[in-house]
C-alpha cells in the first residue's frame, strides 16, 4: 500500500471506531487471550504494518518456515497419529499397543509409571501403590522385551516419555531392537530426555542439572554416531503449560531450554549440524484457538532464525522445528466428561492448523483416570475425522495472512524475546531454574487463572457455569488391579535370582568409573542393560556419583 | 485476645510431580488468612506425619493425582494414630473416583475435593470444621 492508501485506511478505521464506541460488548467478561494479551474487535493491515511476506512467512518448507517445515505438508503425509499409552504390566500395554496399531494408529508412544519415571524399581519402598498406575512399569530389559513382543521395531517409530532415566530406558529399547534383529541405525523414535522442563514443571528429575546435561550431551553424541534416526530430545512445552503457564511462557521457556541444549552440545565440541537435526519439540494445544495456532507458527520462525543466526547452523534440517502436539490435559473437566470430546477436537484442529508433525488427542475420561479402550478410540477417530473428512489439511497454513493470526504470531514472538532477554540477564536457563524464576512465573500464572475462574471472568462449561446439579459421572473408568504390583514385583525378583549377579556387579562398577570420568556413559549403560541390571540399580549407581536434586518448596 | 490462626499442612505424597493444584490451594488458603506450610514433593506418609507433628498443625491436606490414594490416605491415618496425633484432621484433593471416596470417608478421611473446586469452598469447609471443634 502507498502512503495515501494507508492514510485512507487509518481514517476509515477511526470512523468505524467511533461508531462502535458505545455499542454493547458484553458476551464475555474478558476479551483477552489466555496469555493475557488484550484483544481488539477486529484486526486490519494497520496491526501488521511492518509485515514483509518473504521475511516473515516465506513458503512452506522454506526459511523461516512459519508456514510449515515441509514443502507439501499434509498433502505428502498426514501428521503421525500417536496416542500416548501405558498402564499395568508390560503385557497389558503390549495388548493396548496392538489394539491401537490395528485401528490405524501410525506410531507408538509409551507412558511409564511414576516409579519408572523416577528411576526406581517396582519393588522400591517409594513405589508402593504406584506400580503400573499412571503408566506401564518397566524395571529391566526383560520388561521392555515383553512390552514390544510381536511388534517389529524396524516398522514402527516409538516415542518414550522418559527424562531423568532416559539413557537407561533407551538402552533397554535399543537392545530389545537388537534382540529382534534390528540394528541400532534402523531404529526410529524419540526419547523425551528434556531434563530442564522437569525442574521447571513436571518434576520427574533425579540428578542435579550439571550431570543431567552431561548425560544428555552423551546421548546426543552417541545417537549421532550409532542411532542416527533417533530424536534425542523432545524439548517440551507441554508440561510447562500443564503446570499452569501461559502460551507465551510455554513458548519462551521451551525455546530457551532448546537453546541451552544446543549451547551444551557446542560446548562439548560437537558440530551443531550433527545433532541439531535430531532435536524435536513437543507442545500443548490449549483452549485459546488462535493464540495456539500463533504459538506454533512463532515457534518455527524463532527457532529457524536463532539456529541460523546465533548458532551458525548450515544444514536446512538443523533449522526445522519439528513438533509433536498433545491436546491440553489440564483443559479437560471432571464434570460432564463427555464435553471433553468437543474440547479435544478443537484443540486438535488448532494443532493441525498450526502444522504439527504428530498428534495425541486426549480421551474424554482422562480427568478421572487412564482412558478406557472405547474412549481412546473416540480420541483417535477425532484425528481421523480431521484428516479425512473436513478438508482442513488440504491447503497449507490456511490462516497465514489473516491479520489477526499474523498479529498474534508476531506478538507472541515479541513476548518470547522479552523472556529470553530476562533469562539471559540471569545467567541462562540453568541459573534461572536454580533461582526458581520460571517456576514462580508459572505458579503465578496458574494462580491468576484460578482466580479468574473463581471470579467467573473466564467460563468453563460444566465447572463454573452451565453446571449440572448433583451430577453423577456415567462413563466407565479404567481401574488398575492391585494384582499388577504383585505380579510385577514377582517377575523382578525372579529376574534377580536368574541373572548372573557377579557380571551385574562388575558392570555397575564400570558404569560408576565411567560416570566419574569424561567417558560417554551410554556405552557402559548398554552393558549394564544387557546384563539385566535393573533400572533402579543403574540409576542407583549413578546417584552415588552424581547425587540427587532437591527443589526448594515454595508456593 | 487475638485468635490463634488455624495451621494447615499441604502435602504432596508419593512420586507424583503434579504440584499445580497443591500450590494454588496453598496460596489460596494463605490469602484467606490461614497459616500454611507446604511440604514440597516426593513425601512418604511417614515424612508427612512427622512434619505435621513437629509443626503442630491442625489439619493436613493431601494432594494426590496419581491414583495412589488408596495406599496413601489409610497409611497417613494409621501413622497419625500410632504417633498419638489422631486429633489432626486429614482432608484431600485430586482425582479420586466416588467409590474410593466412600471407602476413604468410612475410615475417617475428611472431605475429598474434586478438580474444579473453588478455593472458597475449601476455606468454608475448614472454617466450619473448626467452628464445630471449637464448640465441642
Amino acid at each position: 500500500m502507498n502512503d495515501k492508501e494507508w492514510e485512507e485506511l487509518e481514517k476509515a478505521y477511526e470512523e468505524w471506531e467511533k461508531k462502535i464506541k458505545d455499542l454493547p460488548q458484553c458476551t464475555l467478561p474478558l476479551f483477552k487471550t489466555l496469555s493475557d494479551i488484550p484483544l481488539k474487535l477486529v484486526y486490519t493491515p494497520l496491526d501488521i504494518k511492518d509485515f514483509d511476506y518473504l521475511r516473515d512467512l516465506g513458503l512452506p518448507g522454506e526459511y523461516p518456515f512459519t508456514r510449515g517445515i515441509r514443502h507439501t505438508m499434509y498433502r505428502g503425509r498426514f501428521w503421525t497419529m500417536r496416542q500416548f499409552s501405558g498402564f499395568g504390566t508390560a503385557e497389558d500395554t503390549n495388548k493396548r499397543f496392538k489394539f491401537l496399531l490395528s485401528h490405524g494408529e501410525t506410531g507408538l508412544s509409551v507412558a511409564f509409571d511414576y516409579p519408572t519415571l523416577l528411576g526406581r524399581d517396582s519393588d522400591d519402598p517409594m513405589a508402593k501403590g504406584e506400580v503400573g498406575v499412571c503408566g506401564v512399569a518397566i524395571s529391566s530389559l526383560r520388561d521392555m522385551e515383553i512390552l514390544f513382543d510381536g511388534i517389529p521395531l524396524d516398522e514402527v517409530s516409538t516415542s518414550m516419555t522418559i527424562n531423568g532415566p532416559a539413557a537407561v530406558i533407551w538402552a533397554f529399547y535399543l537392545i530389545t531392537g537388537e534382540k529382534q534383529g534390528v540394528p541400532f541405525y534402523k531404529l526410529r523414535g524419540t526419547i523425551q530426555n528434556d531434563i530442564l522442563k522437569e525442574y521447571i514443571a513436571q518434576k520427574s528429575y533425579i540428578f542435579p542439572p550439571e550431570p543431567s546435561l552431561r548425560i544428555i550431551v552423551d546421548i546426543m553424541e552417541f545417537a549421532s554416531k550409532e542411532v542416527p534416526k533417533w530424536n534425542t530430545i523432545s524439548i517440551s512445552g507441554y508440561h510447562i503449560r500443564e503446570a499452569g503457564s501461559t502460551a507465551v511462557q510455554e513458548l519462551a521457556f521451551t525455546l530457551m531450554d532448546g537453546f541451552t541444549y544446543v549451547e551444551e552440545g557446542i560446548k562439548r565440541g560437537l558440530d551443531v549440524d550433527t545433532f541439531a537435526p535430531r532435536l524435536s519439540f513437543f507442545f500443548n494445544s490449549h483452549l485459546d484457538f488462535f493464540e495456539e495456532i500463533a504459538k506454533f507458527r512463532a515457534a518455527r520462525r524463532i527457532w529457524a532464525r536463532e539456529m541460523k543466526n546465533r548458532y551458525g547452523a548450515k544444514r536446512k534440517e538443523s533449522l526445522l522445528l519439528r513438533f509433536h502436539t498433545q491436546t491440553a490435559g489440564c483443559s479437560l473437566t471432571a464434570q460432564q466428561p463427555e464435553n471433553n470430546i468437543i474440547r479435544t477436537a478443537y484443540e486438535a484442529l488448532a494443532a493441525v492448523l498450526g502444522g504439527t508433525q504428530s498428534l495425541h488427542t486426549n480421551s474424554m475420561d482422562e480427568a478421572w483416570a487412564l482412558p478406557t479402550e472405547k474412549a481412546v478410540l473416540i480420541a483417535l477417530r477425532t484425528q481421523q475425522i480431521l484428516a479425512y473428512e473436513i478438508g482442513v489439511a488440504n491447503v497449507i497454513d490456511p490462516l497465514g495472512g489473516s491479520y489477526y493470526v499474523e498479529y498474534l504470531t508476531s506478538k507472541l514472538e515479541e513476548e518470547a524475546y522479552r523472556y529470553f532477554n530476562k533469562i539471559e540477564k540471569m545467567g541462562g536457563m540453568v541459573a534461572a531454574i536454580k533461582a526458581g524464576y520460571p517456576q514462580r512465573e508459572i505458579a503465578e500464572a496458574a494462580y491468576r487463572y484460578q482466580k479468574e475462574l473463581e471470579e467467573k471472568k473466564r467460563i468453563i462449561v460444566g465447572v463454573n457455569d452451565f453446571v449440572l446439579e448433583n451430577e453423577k459421572i456415567e462413563i466407565p473408568l479404567l481401574r488398575i488391579d492391585p494384582e499388577v504390583e504383585r505380579r510385577q514385583i514377582e517377575r523382578l525378583q525372579k529376574l534377580r535370582k536368574e541373572r548372573d549377579n557377579i557380571v551385574c556387579e562388575r558392570k555397575l562398577k564400570e558404569l560408576k568409573m565411567a560416570a566419574k570420568s569424561n567417558e560417554n556413559i551410554m556405552y557402559p549403560i548398554l552393558e549394564c542393560a544387557r546384563a539385566y541390571c535393573t533400572l533402579g540399580e543403574i540409576i542407583g549407581a549413578l546417584k552415588e556419583v552424581f547425587g540427587e536434586y532437591k527443589e526448594e518448596a515454595f508456593f | 485476645m487475638e485468635k490463634k490462626k488455624i495451621k494447615i499442612l499441604i502435602a504432596k505424597p508419593g512420586l507424583d510431580g503434579h504440584d499445580r493444584g497443591a500450590k494454588v490451594v496453598a496460596r489460596g488458603l494463605r490469602d484467606a488468612g490461614f497459616e500454611v506450610i507446604y511440604t514440597g514433593l516426593h513425601q512418604t506418609p511417614e515424612m508427612i506425619v512427622n512434619t505435621a507433628i513437629q509443626e503442630d498443625v491442625d489439619i493436613i491436606g493431601l494432594s494426590i493425582l496419581s491414583g495412589a490414594h488408596m495406599a496413601i490416605f489409610p497409611e497417613v491415618l494409621r501413622l497419625l494414630k500410632e504417633k498419638g496425633a489422631a486429633n489432626i484432621h486429614v482432608f484431600g484433593g485430586g482425582i479420586i473416583p466416588d467409590e474410593d471416596k466412600e471407602k476413604l470417608y468410612q475410615i475417617g478421611v475428611g472431605k475429598l475435593f474434586d478438580p474444579g473446586t473453588k478455593i472458597s469452598e475449601i476455606v468454608e469447609y475448614i472454617n466450619n470444621l473448626f467452628k464445630e471443634k471449637g464448640s465441642e
